[in-house]
């Protein structure tokens, strides 16, 4: 008697929590207004990129980016769900429509624009594998790396790029697998291997938890290509365009001297660029385009140009501390290039 | 006056000698292989235990609120283990982002659970009735603060109905069972009444059927035990679902994304184990049947989910099924991930159980035929207490296995224990304490684990004592 009664009812608690939820067949930017968030793919495990703070707080590039787009649709940054989703899943909840947008170091690659069935929208980190030694080998470049023993995290497109670098330039090298990257750096440092590799992004976060960060070096060589960058799912040109220009405006609108803090006078300039971004005059887009003339005026007030997220996140003043390098813009001699509001 | 005859005092054993020498030599060094491997183990914790203890304890920093408090004079990470970093996210690694404001709802929903177990498990009757009382009193108080005096009344009255009627607690027990009876109708008449006035007609209606849905239950129910399995099986699910999810009765929606840390990890185990057992029965059940197309249709179950890894399971339920349905149309992946937990667990349940059936002698189900018994009473009175109680170790097992692979949970971006660590270590703010992170996590799944070993040797022991 009991136990059939516990049977019933935990089959009748299941059918309450199933609580299907559906996602109406309109388009993805009507979707995201009538359920008043942006769902956004992100690691959650990434500093500097997505990780969330002791209040549960998200920060990072890639979360900013996010409230960016938020920003957009709602003038509201904070409108935005987040969802952790792992490597691989990640493409799977895009497809199906688990997210909207997909902002999780994921590098821009041609297998998945032609093969997944979604389109990324832009770079907003330019990242690529580098070297990290101890300044006691004396060494200056990855070529003179011959016979060492180097510290990766497995599973990583970082094992074929090593073994590619190593065999263009013919020297030899020995490999230690780790798991995962907090074990391989926990070794590098104990000196179980001469080099640990990532990508220099990952480098600079792990060299500030060494027990000595300043004896160690990251070499010159950056061996790899890595635009991460976000995407959404393809077949949706309205939804791509919000999501391209929300990266694109924070771009502009950094090499236009446009930031958060002067964002209101210089709604006022006389630069008629500035007065394009910004809506000061008529709307550029039509209904097509999907949001008002205000949109990038949102991004920048609320979350702030490209420079202002990078400092803020990654920048100097981080534990982090990136530099700029080829993240600065194309004007100084970076790769950030965004095309015009016009 | 009769003459009473002191056993005590002539069959009490000699009391052994208890000096420490002695202890030593008939424990640590009782033969030249105890001695060698005393040796050993006390070699090996001189080498082991003098640096974790000096990390753990002695170096280690515990005040202060940022990373700056555990770094070594040089500005670096090193030295002591940093607890700090665990202070900090205490709250997130419990409750992972469920607004801090609203995570009362949470304990109470333990809470609840809590109280609710006791009175089911088998455990000292004055402990049972001591958490009947409890929930009585706090279920009314709770629901008095939540919905006001009148609400508060309704659920104690509730709560106090089938109480009352338990046989074997009732201070009413005395009375004719239609005194009960017309007693407990009484209470709810009474607490409807109240309701009545409070919430006005129309839900007045919805009170009284609930109410005197629960003076019916009481009247079946034989005994406490049986009614905190009502309870719980009933209404704590719907409760616990109100209550965490929210979205109604006043209670903002807390989507399950926002669950994690502990309370993640014990959903999905406490969901696991509560499904599993049921399930596993029907499994094993249904394997042992003489029906040809039930039978195989267990086997094929149980033998597919045994042959795949968990890891599989929810990654099938993670990636896989998504890509199946309509596009569109989503089912939320916690409740994925619980269904994919609870069918796996269940096959391994179900073999557990398996084990104990056979372990019965068949002259068990002949004895309770020739009785008259039918199958579902020979089954539910006869063959099952004794099948269980036999494999008690084995269900235990079962239990510690699933609370350790909802770990796994993490490879499919659910933030459970590991998972809300994994990303509390990935902080700029607190890089370089993944120790500190999983050491804690470690010693939290060991506390629960060793308590489920525990409780299950105690629990052997009642139940092979008959003194439930």
């Amino acid at each position: 008697m009991t136990i059939r009664l516990a049977v019933v009812s935990a089959a009748l608690s299941v059918a309450v929590a199933a609580g299907a939820s559906s996602v109406a067949q309109a388009g993805v930017l009507d979707t995201v207004k009538q359920r008043g968030s942006v769902v956004c793919g992100v690691s959650g495990k990434v500093p500097g990129f997505s990780a969330p703070d002791a209040q549960g707080v998200w920060s990072g590039m890639d979360v900013d980016y996010c409230r960016a787009v938020a920003a957009a649709v709602f003038n509201d940054a904070s409108k935005v769900t987040f969802r952790p989703v792992t490597t691989t899943e990640r493409f799977t909840a895009l497809q199906t429509g688990e997210i909207d947008v997909l902002a999780r170091n994921t590098t821009w690659s041609f297998t998945r624009d032609a093969n997944l069935g979604i389109e990324f929208v832009g770079a907003n980190f330019y990242d690529g594998q580098g070297f990290m030694v101890s300044k006691q080998l004396g060494v200056k470049s990855a070529k003179e790396l011959n016979g060492a023993s180097i510290c990766i995290q497995t599973g990583t497109t970082a094992e074929q790029n090593i073994a590619d670098f190593f065999a263009a330039n013919k020297l030899t090298f020995k490999q230690v697998v780790f798991e995962s990257s907090d074990e391989a750096a926990k070794l590098y440092d104990t000196g179980r291997c001469d080099v640990y590799t990532t990508d220099t992004s990952g480098l600079a976060a792990r060299r500030t938890t060494l027990s000595k960060p300043a004896d160690h070096v990251i070499l010159p060589e950056v061996i790899s290509k890595e635009p991460l960058g976000p995407s959404v799912r393809a077949g949706d040109p309205q939804w791509a365009n919000i999501a391209k220009w929300a990266l694109f405006a924070q771009i502009d609108a950094e090499e236009l001297g446009v930031t958060s803090a002067n964002v209101d006078e210089m709604r006022q300039s006389k630069n008629p660029d500035i007065r394009r971004l910004l809506g000061s005059d008529e709307a550029l887009g039509n209904e097509r385009w999907g949001l008002d003339r205000d949109w990038a005026y949102r991004i920048v007030k609320l979350v702030g140009n490209y420079g202002e997220v990078f400092e803020r996140n990654v920048g100097a003043k981080t534990p982090l501390a990136l530099d700029r390098g080829i993240n600065q813009l194309w004007t100084k001699g970076g790769l950030m290039y965004a095309p015009p509001v016009r | 006056m009769s003459t009473t005859f002191d056993e005590t005092a002539v069959l009490a054993p000699p009391k052994p000698s208890r000096s420490p020498w002695r202890w030593a030599r008939e424990n640590l060094f009782f033969s030249a292989w105890g001695t060698l491997a005393t040796l050993s183990l006390a070699l090996l914790l001189a080498w082991a235990l003098p640096p974790l203890v000096k990390w753990a304890l002695l170096d280690a920093v515990w005040s202060g609120a940022t990373r700056d408090a555990c770094l070594t004079p040089e500005g670096t990470v090193g030295g002591g283990a940093c607890w700090v970093f665990v202070k900090v996210r205490f709250g997130q690694l419990m409750y992972g982002f469920y607004p801090l404001e609203q995570r009362w709802r949470v304990d109470a929903a333990a809470l609840t659970l809590a109280l609710g177990l006791a009175t089911v498990l088998p455990l000292r009757a004055a402990t049972q009735r001591a958490a009947a009382l409890a929930g009585v009193v706090i279920g009314g108080l709770g629901a008095g603060w939540l919905g006001g005096p009148a609400l508060g009344a309704v659920v104690a009255l509730f709560l106090a109905g089938p109480l009352l009627l338990a046989r074997d607690l009732s201070a009413l027990r005395r009375l004719p069972a239609v005194a009960r009876v017309l007693l407990v109708v009484g209470l709810s008449v009474l607490a409807a009444g109240v309701g009545g006035v409070a919430f006005g007609t129309p839900k007045a209606f919805g009170w009284v059927t609930l109410v005197l849905a629960a003076g019916l239950f009481g009247w079946r129910f034989d005994s406490l035990r049986a009614a905190g399995l009502n309870l719980l099986g009933l209404v704590f699910p719907v409760l616990a679902q109100a209550l965490l999810s929210g979205g109604a009765y006043g209670l903002p929606y807390v989507p399950t994304e926002q669950w994690g840390g502990l309370f993640l990890t014990l959903t999905i185990a406490l969901t696991g184990m509560a499904a599993s057992l049921p399930l596993g029965i029907l499994l094993a059940l249904g394997r042992r049947s003489a029906l040809p197309v039930l039978r195989l249709t267990c086997i094929g179950f149980i033998e597919f989910i045994r042959g795949v890894p968990m890891i599989t399971v929810l990654f099938l339920a993670s990636v896989m099924l998504p890509l199946f349905l309509p596009e569109g149309v989503g089912v939320d992946k916690l409740l994925r991930a619980l269904i994919g937990v609870a069918l796996f667990s269940a096959a391994y349940m179900a073999e557990v159980v398996r084990g104990g059936l056979q372990a019965l002698e068949p002259g068990q189900r002949e004895a309770a035929e020739s009785l008259g018994l039918g199958r579902v009473q020979t089954m539910g009175l006869v063959i099952l207490p004794q099948a269980l109680r036999v494999v008690i170790p084995g269900i235990v097992n079962t239990f510690i296995g699933l609370l350790k692979d909802t770990s796994l949970v993490a490879v499919i971006g659910l933030l459970d224990l590991i998972g809300i660590i994994k990303t509390a270590t990935s902080d700029p703010n607190w890089l370089g304490f993944a120790a500190e992170g999983y050491t804690f996590v470690g010693l939290v799944f060991w506390v629960l684990c060793f308590s489920m070993a525990r409780y299950s040797l105690r629990l052997e022991r009642i139940l092979r004592n008959g003194v439930a």
